[in-house]
C-alpha cells in the first residue's frame, strides 16, 4: 500500500467498479520514488477543489496494477508514474513521468472541465 | 487589521522546514510558501543513511515528521504553488502567489534550495518519460536489456550508471570533460563494469526518435564534430543549481550564483535572511541545511526582539 492521504486503487475489481460509479477519475500508478511523490501531492492538494473528480492512487508492484500496466495508452512509457485521466470509464489521457501543477490541471481542466 | 506574518519562509525542504519549526515554536506567526512538493530535494532521495539520531530511512518520511512538527508548532504550509512576485525592499515585505494572492511579512527566509540542471537541447522535454529520464532507480528496469546513454561525470552520474548497468544491456556516460568530477571509488566502480563505456570530452546536443527515443546527437568538444549514437535511453545526472532567479535582481549572489550570507545568514537587505542549499557554501547536506534553518530562524526571532519593524507595523 502507497504510504499517501489519497485512496488506494486495491484491485483490478476495485478499479473496475470505481470507473463505473465515477464519471471522473485520475489515477496515479507509481511507487514511492522522488518522480511520483509529487504527483501524489498535487493530487491531494486538488481534491478539496476538484469536487466533480476522484483521485486515487494505485501500487505500481501490486499485481492488479496490470490494468494500468498494460493499457494500451501505456504502451512506450518508461517512467514512473503512470497516470490515467478517465471519463465514463474510458480513459482520455494518459501521461508519464513526473507532472507538475500546471500540467496536472491543464489536462482536467481539459477533460473534465475547471472547478467553479 | 491585515495579516502581516512575522517570518515568511520561500522554500519547505529541510532548510524551510527547519526554520518553520524553530520560528512558530519562539511563537513568531510563520507562514511557509513552497513551489512543488513539501521536502524539495529531500523526496528525490531513497535512502538517508547519514542523519544522526534517525536510522536509515528514506526522504519522504524523514521530511514527513519535519513538516508535522512545523504544523504542530502553528506553522503555515502552502505548496505546490507558483511565487509570482518577491518584493524584499520595503519594511513590510511582500510575496505575490499565482499572480493574485500577496503574503505581508516583517521578514523573510529564503530557504530555495536547488534543482537539478538540465541539458536544455532539442527533444529533452518531448521525450521525458518516453526514454528520457532523471532517475535510474525509478526507471531503470524500463531499461532492461535497453542500450542507455547517460550524461554527467559526478558522484550521482557515476553510481547511477553502476545501478542502471544492472538493466541494461550496454551503457555510454558522455561527459563533458576529459576527466571525472566524481570520487575515486565512484569512478572505479564504473570503470571495473564490463557494461559500460565512456565518450569523454564530448556533450550531447540533441535527443531523437519517435514514440520514444531512438538516438542522440554527440558533440566532441575538440574538434567539433557531430556523431550519431543509437540508444533506447538519455539518463542525466549533471548536477544541481541554486534556485535563485526570482531573487538575483535583489540579493547579493557570489559568482556561482549562490545567495550571499553572514555567519547569521542575513543577506545584504534589512530582515531577509537566507538558509539552506541556496546559500554559499561548500557542504549540501540534510544537516547543513537543517543548521542553516535554524540559524535563520533564531536571527529572525532576535531581529524582530530589537527592531523597531513590529512597532511600525501595527502603528501602520
Ligand atoms: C538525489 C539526491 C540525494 C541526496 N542524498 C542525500 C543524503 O543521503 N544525505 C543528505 O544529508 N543529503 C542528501 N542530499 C542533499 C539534500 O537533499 C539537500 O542538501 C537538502 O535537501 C537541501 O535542503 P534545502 O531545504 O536547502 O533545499 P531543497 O531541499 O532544495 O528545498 C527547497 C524548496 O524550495 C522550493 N522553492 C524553490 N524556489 C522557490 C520559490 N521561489 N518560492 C518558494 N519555494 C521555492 C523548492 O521547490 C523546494 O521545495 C541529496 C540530494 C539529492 C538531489
Amino acid at each position: 500500500m502507497l504510504m499517501t492521504n489519497l485512496d488506494h486503487v486495491e484491485s483490478a475489481d476495485n478499479h473496475k467498479k470505481i470507473l463505473e460509479e465515477n464519471e471522473n477519475v485520475m489515477i496515479c500508478c507509481g511507487r514511492m520514488g522522488p518522480m511520483c511523490m509529487p504527483v501524489y501531492d498535487i493530487m491531494e492538494e486538488l481534491q478539496d477543489n476538484y469536487t466533480n473528480v476522484k483521485f486515487y492512487d494505485m501500487d505500481f508492484d501490486s499485481s492488479d496494477a496490470h490494468v494500468i500496466r498494460n493499457a494500451p495508452e501505456c504502451a512506450g512509457f518508461m517512467g514512473l508514474p503512470f497516470v490515467m485521466y478517465y471519463k465514463n470509464g474510458k480513459v482520455v489521457q494518459a501521461k508519464t513521468s513526473i507532472q507538475n501543477m500546471d500540467q496536472i490541471t491543464s489536462v482536467l481542466n481539459e477533460q473534465f472541465g475547471k472547478p467553479e | 487589521m491585515e495579516d502581516i506574518y512575522d517570518v515568511i519562509i520561500l522554500g519547505a525542504g529541510p532548510a524551510g522546514l527547519s526554520a518553520g519549526i524553530y520560528a512558530s515554536r519562539a511563537k513568531l506567526k510563520t507562514l511557509i510558501l513552497n513551489e512543488g512538493t513539501v521536502g524539495g530535494q529531500v523526496i528525490l532521495t531513497h535512502e538517508i543513511a547519514n542523519y544522526p539520531g534517525v536510522e536509515t530511512t528514506n526522504g519522504f518520511k524523514l521530511v514527513n515528521t519535519m513538516k508535522k512538527q512545523a504544523k504542530e508548532f502553528g506553522c503555515i504550509i502552502k505548496a505546490n504553488l507558483n511565487v509570482t512576485g518577491i518584493n524584499l525592499l520595503n519594511k513590510i515585505k511582500e510575496i505575490k502567489v499565482n499572480g493574485s494572492d500577496i503574503y505581508k511579512g516583517k521578514t523573510v527566509i529564503l530557504a530555495l534550495g536547488g534543482k537539478p540542471r538540465s541539458l536544455n537541447i532539442p527533444g529533452e522535454d518531448d521525450f521525458k518519460g518516453r526514454g528520457v529520464s532523471y532517475c535510474a532507480t525509478c526507471d531503470g528496469e524500463f531499461f532492461t536489456g535497453k542500450e542507455v546513454v547517460v550524461v554527467g561525470g559526478g558522484n550521482s552520474a557515476l553510481e547511477e550508471s553502476v545501478s542502471l548497468a544492472k538493466y541494461a544491456s550496454k551503457l555510454t556516460v558522455v561527459h563533458q570533460f576529459d576527466h571525472f568530477q566524481a570520487q575515486r571509488h565512484y569512478i572505479d566502480m564504473a570503470k571495473n563494469n564490463p557494461k559500460i563505456n565512456f565518450i569523454m570530452g564530448s556533450e550531447l546536443r540533441g535527443i531523437e526518435g519517435e514514440a520514444s527515443v531512438k538516438k542522440v546527437k554527440i558533440e566532441n568538444l575538440t574538434t567539433g564534430q557531430i556523431s550519431e549514437l543509437n540508444t533506447d535511453g538519455v539518463f542525466i545526472f549533471i548536477g544541481y543549481s541554486a534556485n535563485v532567479d526570482k531573487v538575483k535582481d535583489t540579493i547579493t549572489l557570489n559568482s556561482r550564483s549562490e545567495i550571499v550570507v553572514d555567519n547569521n545568514m542575513k543577506t545584504n537587505i534589512e530582515g531577509v535572511y537566507a538558509a539552506g542549499d541556496c546559500i554559499e557554501k561548500r557542504y549540501r547536506q540534510v544537516t547543513t541545511a537543517v543548521a542553516d534553518g535554524t540559524i535563520a530562524a533564531l536571527s529572525v526571532s532576535d531581529y524582530l526582539m530589537n527592531s523597531t519593524v513590529s512597532k511600525e507595523a501595527i502603528l501602520n
